[in-house]
C-alpha cells in the first residue's frame, strides 16, 4: 500500500524537523559548554568553598632555648542551626554550664545576620580544657554542634610584653592592600609578632570544600587533590636572656623606667625592659579588646614602651661624647686641664670645686664647666657656627644618637639631635652661636636619647668605637636574620681615644659617682647621669659595661623621677651585671632594697635640683 | 518456542540496542544525580537508583511480554484500550492524590502510577486505527474533525488533571496527520501562530498590530485586487490581530510561575539575586550545570551542580543536566545523536510498513519522542520554558519508563510482522 502513497516524501519533512531540533541543541550546547566561561565560574563559585587551613604560628625562644611564646590549643563550640536535630536543651545547657536564657540568646545570634542558619558560627568561644573535653564526650548527642580547635598565643613567663607584641585580626586596610591577608586572618600587631610576621605566620593552605545548595559541606573536592597544605611558621630564637629579663622587670617594679642590655660583641639585646608593663597573656583571644581598653585607660600608660619610645636628655652620660669628639678634633688630650668654672652668655656654670681636672678626672667627677667649655671649643674650631655644629653632629650621629638604629623591633624613636634648620628657626638664621646651645655639651637642652640608644652607645664604648645594630632575634629556624645585624658600624672616633674614657668610667665605679654599685669581684665601668625633667623630679640614668676587660654586657638604666643616677640606676645595673656574669646575687640587702623600692612620680614637686652626679 | 524464535528474528535490533543503551545511560545518570555517600551501591533499593533498576527490570518484562502478544490484539482492541486509559485518566481527577497542584497520580504506598503516561500509546493506537480504516481521507473535513478529537480529548482530560505540560505533548501528533495527508499549510500556520505568540509576548501589542496592518497593506498593494484576495488579506489581519491580543490576554490568565517560565525562556527576565529559588533560578542553575561541563565533562560522579541540589528535579525533568555536567559537550552531543538516530530509524521503519496501521502508529511514536526531546532538553539549556515532562528512557520514574517502553515495543512488535500481515 505504501507504493503510490502520495505523501511518502513527507517523511523527509518530519525527519528534518527532528534533525533541525537536535542541530539547534548541539549549537546551543557548543555555546554553553565550550564558548561561555561565565557558567563555569558561576558553578565553581557556588559549589566550591575555599576554606583556609591556618598555619601554626612559630614559637619564640630565648637565647638559652627557654620558651617565650608558644601556641596553646583552644576550642570554640560551633553551631550550624539548620543541622540541629532533637536537641535535649536541658541536657545541653547542663553540659555547657549555661542557663536556658543564654542558650536562646546565643541561638538567636547564630541564626541572625551576619550569621546564617546554614553556616557554622561560634556558639561558645575559647572553652576551657575541661569544658571542651566534657562536651566532646557528649557531642554525639548534639547534632549540629561541633568543636573547632584553634590556637592562642601563650606566654609562660608573662614577661617582655612590649618586645614580643601581640597578635590580632588584620585590619580592613591591610586586607585591601595585601595579596595574602583575608578578613578574619590574624597578624602580628606589635613587637616581634609584627616585625617577624612573615617568618612567624607560615603559609596558609587552602582546602576546597564542596557545598550543596543549602550551604552544607559535602566533603573535599577530588579527595583533596587540589588542596594546598599549610606551612607552619618558623620558630625564632631571641637574643633575650629570659632569666635576666625577668629579673630586670622585677627590679623595675613600682618604678617608671627602662633597662636595656646589649652584648657588645654582637649587638644582641639581652634585656629590654620597660616599666610599668603588663602581662602579655592579657592581650590574647577574646579577652584582648577588653583588656586593651583597660590598659589604654591606665594613667601609668603600661602600653608605652619606654625602652624604644621614650626620649630622655642623656645628661652627664653625654659628657663622654664630648670627651671623644674633642680628642678626635685635637681640642683635648688626656692631660688637658681646664678650670672648674666657666662663664658663658653671662651665665656662670656652677661646679663643686674640682680645681682644674684633667680629662679622666673631668669624667670621673662629672665636671659641668669642663664640658660646656669643651663643647664650645668643638663648635668654635670652625669659623662658622653652622660648620662647627654640623661637624659635631656628624660625630654624634655616628654614635647612634639622633638617628634610628634600625633595630628589628617596631616603633623605634630616633631621639633628638636638633638640625641646623631647627636652630635657624628657633634663633633666626645665622643668629645662633656655640654659646646659645652650650648645654648640649652636658646632655641637656634639646638633645634626647632613648634607653636603647644609650645602651647601644655604652656598647660602642665597650667596643672602643663600633657597634652592631641592636637586635632581638638571633636565629630564624630555616631562615636567615637580616644582613644588617652582622655589620660593624664604626663611629667617627678613632679607637685609641676610647682608652681614656675606659679608664675614667672604671674610676666612676671604683671611686666616683657610681661607687655604691661597685662589685668586689667584678671590675666594671659606668657613668651616671641626670636627665632634667620639667614635669617633676629628674630622671636617674646610668650606663655601664662589664667586665672591664672583654665586656660581655653593656646596659643603660633609666629610672624616672628618681633624682640622682646613683640612687636607683647604679644598684639596679650592678645587680643585673652580677646576675648575668655569675648567675647569682650576693648582695641580698641591696637586692631587697631595689625590689621593694617604690619610685613613682609626685607631680609638680621637685625633691632636689642638684646637677651633680 | 518456534514462535518465540520467529519473534526475535523479526524485531529491529538497532532500535532495541539504542533503547537498552538509553535506559542504561539514564540509570547511570540518575545514580550520579542523586548520588548518596551513605548508599554507594547502585543496586540499593532504598534509593532512587535502586528504584529505577526495579523499573528497568519491570520494563524489560513488559517489553518481552509485548513481543509475545498477537499483534491483532493491538488493532482489534485499539479503541477499547484507548477507552480504558481515558477512563483512568478521568478517574485520577477524582480519586488521585494531589501532588504539587496537579491530580495525575494514583498512589499505592510508596509507588505511584500516572495514567497520562499511558495515554500516549493508547492515543497513537486509536489514531492509527481510525486513519487506517478503509475509505478514510484526511482531505475530508469529517476525518479532520474526528482525528482532531482523538488527539484533543486526551489532551483536554490531562489539562483537567492540571498537567498542562504533558497535554502539550499531544500537539506533536499533528505530524502524524501531516504525514497522512493533512495540508502542509496547517504546519505552516501553526508555526506562524507560535511565532506570532512569541512576538506578542516580547513586543508591545499596539506596535505589533500596527506592523500587521502595515504588512497587510503591502500585500494589498502588490496583490491582484480580486475580491477573494482582499477577503483573505482582511481575514488574515483579523485572525493575526486576534492572536496577538488573545495571547496577551491568555498570558495574563496564567499562574505567576507559568508566566515567569515563559518570560525566562523568551529572555525577557534578567537573572537577579531576588530570583533565587524562583523558576528563573531553576532555569539559570540548569544552564550553569550544563555549561560547567565543558568539552569532556567533569566525569562520572564528579558533577557538583546536580549532585548537590543546585538543580531542581535533577533525576527527573532535569536529568539532561547531569549528562551535560558530567559528560560535557561530547557526552551531550552523543546522547542527542542517539536520539535523532533513534527517531530517524523509527521513521524509516514506519515507512517500510505495508500496514497503514503500523506506519501511522510508528509516526506517532516518532512524534511523541521528538516533542519530549525538544521540550525537555530545550528547557534544560534555556531554549524552552520549564515544562515538566520527562526525557524518554532517561528520566527517573516507573510510569514514564513503562509508558515509553510500551509505546516503543508495540511498534517493534508490529514491525516484526511487517512481512506477514497486511492490514
Amino acid at each position: 500500500m505504501s507504493a503510490g502513497n502520495p505523501y511518502t516524501d513527507r517523511k523527509y519533512v518530519v525527519g528534518a524537523i527532528a534533525g533541525t531540533i537536535v542541530l539547534i541543541f548541539i549549537i546551543r550546547l557548543f555555546y554553553l559548554q565550550i564558548i561561555n566561561e561565565d557558567l563555569k565560574i558561576a558553578a565553581d563559585s557556588q559549589a566550591f568553598r575555599y576554606v583556609p587551613v591556618y598555619a601554626e604560628r612559630g614559637n619564640i625562644f630565648d637565647r638559652n632555648g627557654k620558651r617565650l611564646v608558644y601556641n596553646q590549643a583552644a576550642y570554640d563550640l560551633m553551631v550550624t542551626p539548620k543541622q540541629i536535630k532533637n536537641l535535649d536543651t536541658a541536657e545541653f545547657c547542663k553540659t555547657l554550664g549555661i542557663d536556658k536564657e543564654t542558650f536562646l540568646k546565643r541561638m538567636l545570634k547564630a541564626v541572625q545576620k551576619p550569621n546564617s542558619p546554614y553556616k557554622p558560627s561560634i556558639f561558645a568561644k575559647e572553652l576551657s580544657v575541661e569544658n571542651s573535653s566534657k562536651i566532646q564526650e557528649k557531642l554525639y548527642l548534639f547534632p549540629g554542634f561541633y568543636v573547632q580547635p584553634r590556637t592562642l598565643r601563650k606566654y609562660p613567663m608573662s614577661v617582655a610584653a612590649h618586645i614580643l607584641g601581640y597578635v590580632g585580626e588584620v585590619s580592613p586596610e591591610i586586607v585591601d592592600t595585601s595579596k595574602y591577608y583575608r578578613n578574619g586572618d590574624y597578624t602580628g600587631i606589635s613587637g616581634i609578632e609584627k616585625s617577624y610576621e612573615y617568618d612567624l605566620r607560615g603559609v596558609r593552605g587552602t582546602k576546597i570544600v564542596m557545598m550543596d545548595v543549602n550551604n552544607i559541606e559535602k566533603g573535599s573536592y577530588k579527595n583533596g587533590e587540589y588542596d594546598t597544605l599549610a606551612v607552619a611558621g618558623k620558630d625564632l630564637v631571641s637574643t633575650l636572656d629570659l632569666d635576666l629579663q625577668v629579673y630586670a622587670e622585677q627590679l623595675l617594679k613600682n618604678k617608671l623606667g627602662s633597662v636595656v642590655a646589649i652584648e657588645p660583641s654582637t649587638g644582641e639585646i639581652l634585656i629590654l625592659a620597660t616599666s610599668p608593663t603588663y602581662d602579655p597573656n592579657l592581650l590574647v583571644g577574646s579577652i584582648r579588646s577588653e583588656n586593651y581598653m583597660k590598659l589604654k585607660k591606665d594613667s601609668m600608660n603600661p602600653l608605652f614602651n619606654r625602652a624604644l619610645m621614650a626620649s630622655y636628655p642623656p645628661g652627664s652620660t653625654f659628657k663622654i661624647v664630648q670627651a671623644l669628639i674633642a680628642q678626635q678634633e685635637g681640642i683635648l688630650t688626656v692631660e688637658s686641664r681646664l678650670p672648674c668654672n666657666f662663664t658663658i652668655a653671662g651665665k656662670q656654670i656652677h661646679c663643686h670645686n674640682h680645681g682644674s681636672p684633667n680629662l679622666t678626672e673631668s669624667i670621673q667627677k662629672s665636671c659641668n664647666p669642663y664640658y660646656c667649655r669643651t663643647f664650645v671649643n668643638i663648635i668654635n674650631k670652625y669659623p662658622k657656627t653652622v660648620e662647627g655644629y654640623l661637624n659635631w653632629k656628624k660625630h654624634v650621629n655616628s654614635m647612634g644618637f639622633g638617628v634610628k638604629l634600625n633595630t628589628d623591633i617596631p616603633n623605634e624613636l630616633r631621639g633628638n639631635i636638633p638640625s641646623v634648620e631647627y636652630y635657624d628657626k628657633f634663633h633666626g638664621k645665622g643668629r645662633w652661636k656655640a654659646s646659645s646651645i652650650y648645654s648640649l655639651g652636658i646632655g641637656q637642652g634639646e638633645v634626647g636619647a632613648t634607653p636603647l640608644q644609650l645602651a647601644n652607645y655604652c656598647a660602642t664604648i665597650a667596643n672602643r668605637g663600633f657597634y652592631y645594630i641592636p637586635h632581638i632575634i638571633k636565629k630564624i629556624e630555616g631562615g636567615q636574620i637580616d644582613k644588617r645585624f652582622k655589620e660593624k658600624h664604626f663611629t667617627t672616633i678613632e679607637s685609641k681615644y676610647y682608652d681614656v674614657v675606659y679608664d675614667a668610667m672604671f674610676k666612676v665605679v671604683e671611686a666616683g659617682t657610681a661607687a655604691n654599685g661597685k662589685i668586689s669581684f667584678i671590675q666594671f665601668c659606668g657613668k651616671t647621669g641626670t636627665a632634667q625633667n620639667p614635669h617633676g623630679d629628674d630622671h636617674s640614668l646610668f650606663i655601664a659595661f662589664a667586665p672591664k676587660d672583654n665586656p660581655k654586657i653593656a646596659l643603660a638604666v633609666v629610672i624616672e623621677n628618681a633624682g640622682f643616677g646613683s640612687t636607683w640606676g647604679v644598684p639596679i645595673a650592678s645587680l643585673l651585671i652580677e646576675k648575668y656574669l655569675t648567675g647569682k646575687i650576693t648582695r641580698t640587702a641591696m637586692e631587697k632594697q631595689m625590689l621593694d623600692g617604690v619610685v613613682l612620680p609626685v607631680k609638680g614637686k621637685k625633691k632636689n635640683s642638684s646637677t651633680v652626679d | 518456542m518456534r514462535e518465540r524464535e520467529n519473534i526475535f528474528q523479526g524485531v529491529d535490533w538497532l532500535l532495541i540496542v539504542i533503547y537498552l543503551v538509553m535506559v542504561m545511560l539514564g540509570w547511570m545518570n540518575i545514580y550520579a544525580a542523586v548520588y548518596n555517600e551513605e548508599h554507594k551501591s547502585i543496586f540499593d533499593t532504598s534509593q532512587k537508583y535502586g528504584h529505577q533498576l526495579i523499573f528497568i527490570i519491570s520494563a524489560f518484562l513488559i517489553a518481552v511480554t509485548l513481543l509475545f502478544i498477537d499483534t491483532s490484539i493491538f488493532t482489534k482492541f485499539a479503541y477499547p484500550i484507548f477507552g480504558v486509559v481515558l477512563f483512568f485518566c478521568i478517574a485520577v481527577i477524582f480519586f488521585g492524590t494531589e501532588i504539587s497542584g496537579s491530580k495525575s497520580w494514583f498512589r499505592f504506598g510508596s509507588f505511584g502510577v500516572q495514567p497520562a503516561e499511558f495515554g500516549k500509546f493508547a492515543t497513537c493506537l486509536a489514531l492509527a486505527k481510525y486513519l487506517s480504516t478503509l475509505n478514510i481521507r484526511l482531505t475530508d473535513l469529517k476525518t479532520k474533525i474526528f482525528s482532531a478529537l482523538i488527539v484533543l480529548v486526551p489532551m483536554g482530560i490531562i489539562i483537567l488533571e492540571k498537567e498542562t505540560g504533558s497535554a502539550l505533548v499531544y500537539a506533536a501528533l499533528v505530524f502524524v496527520l501531516y504525514r497522512e495527508g493533512l495540508s502542509g499549510n496547517f504546519l505552516l500556520l501553526g508555526f506562524l501562530a507560535i511565532l506570532l505568540m512569541i512576538l506578542a509576548l516580547i513586543f508591545n501589542t499596539s506596535v505589533l498590530v500596527g506592523i500587521l496592518v502595515g504588512v497587510s497593506f503591502l500585500f494589498f498593494i502588490v496583490s491582484r485586487k480580486t475580491r477573494r484576495n482582499i477577503l483573505t488579506i482582511i481575514a488574515s489581519l483579523v485572525i493575526s490581530s486576534v492572536t496577538v491580543l488573545g495571547t496577551n490576554f491568555a498570558f495574563k490568565q496564567l499562574k505567576q510561575y507559568q508566566q515567569t517560565r515563559i518570560e525566562v525562556a523568551l529572555g525577557i527576565l534578567e537573572m537577579t539575586k531576588e530570583s533565587k529559588k524562583s523558576d528563573l533560578w531553576n532555569s539559570y542553575q540548569s544552564m550553569v550545570a550544563v555549561g560547567s561541563g565543558g568539552l569532556a565533562g567533569k566525569g562520572f560522579l564528579q558533577g557538583t551542580q546536580t549532585k548537590f541540589d543546585y538543580v531542581p528535579e535533577q533525576s527527573t525533568d532535569f536529568i539532561f543536566c547531569t549528562v551535560g555536567e558530567e559528560w560535557g559537550f561530547l557526552g551531550s552531543t552523543f546522547v542527542l545523536l542517539l536520539f535523532v538516530t533513534f527517531i530517524w530509524r523509527i521513521i524509516f521503519i514506519a515507512e517500510r510498513q505495508r500496514s497503514m496501521f503500523s506506519r501511522i502508529y510508528g509516526y506517532g511514536v516518532a512524534s511523541i519522542i521528538t516533542i519530549h526531546l525538544a521540550i525537555n532538553v530545550g528547557m534544560t539549556i534555556g531554549l524552552a520554558p520549564i515544562i515538566g515532562i520527562p526525557l524518554p528512557f532517561f528520566s527517573y520514574g516507573g510510569s514514564s519508563l513503562f509508558g515509553f517502553t510500551i509505546l516503543l515495543f508495540i511498534f517493534i512488535r508490529l514491525d516484526s510482522e511487517r512481512l506477514l500481515v497486511l492490514r
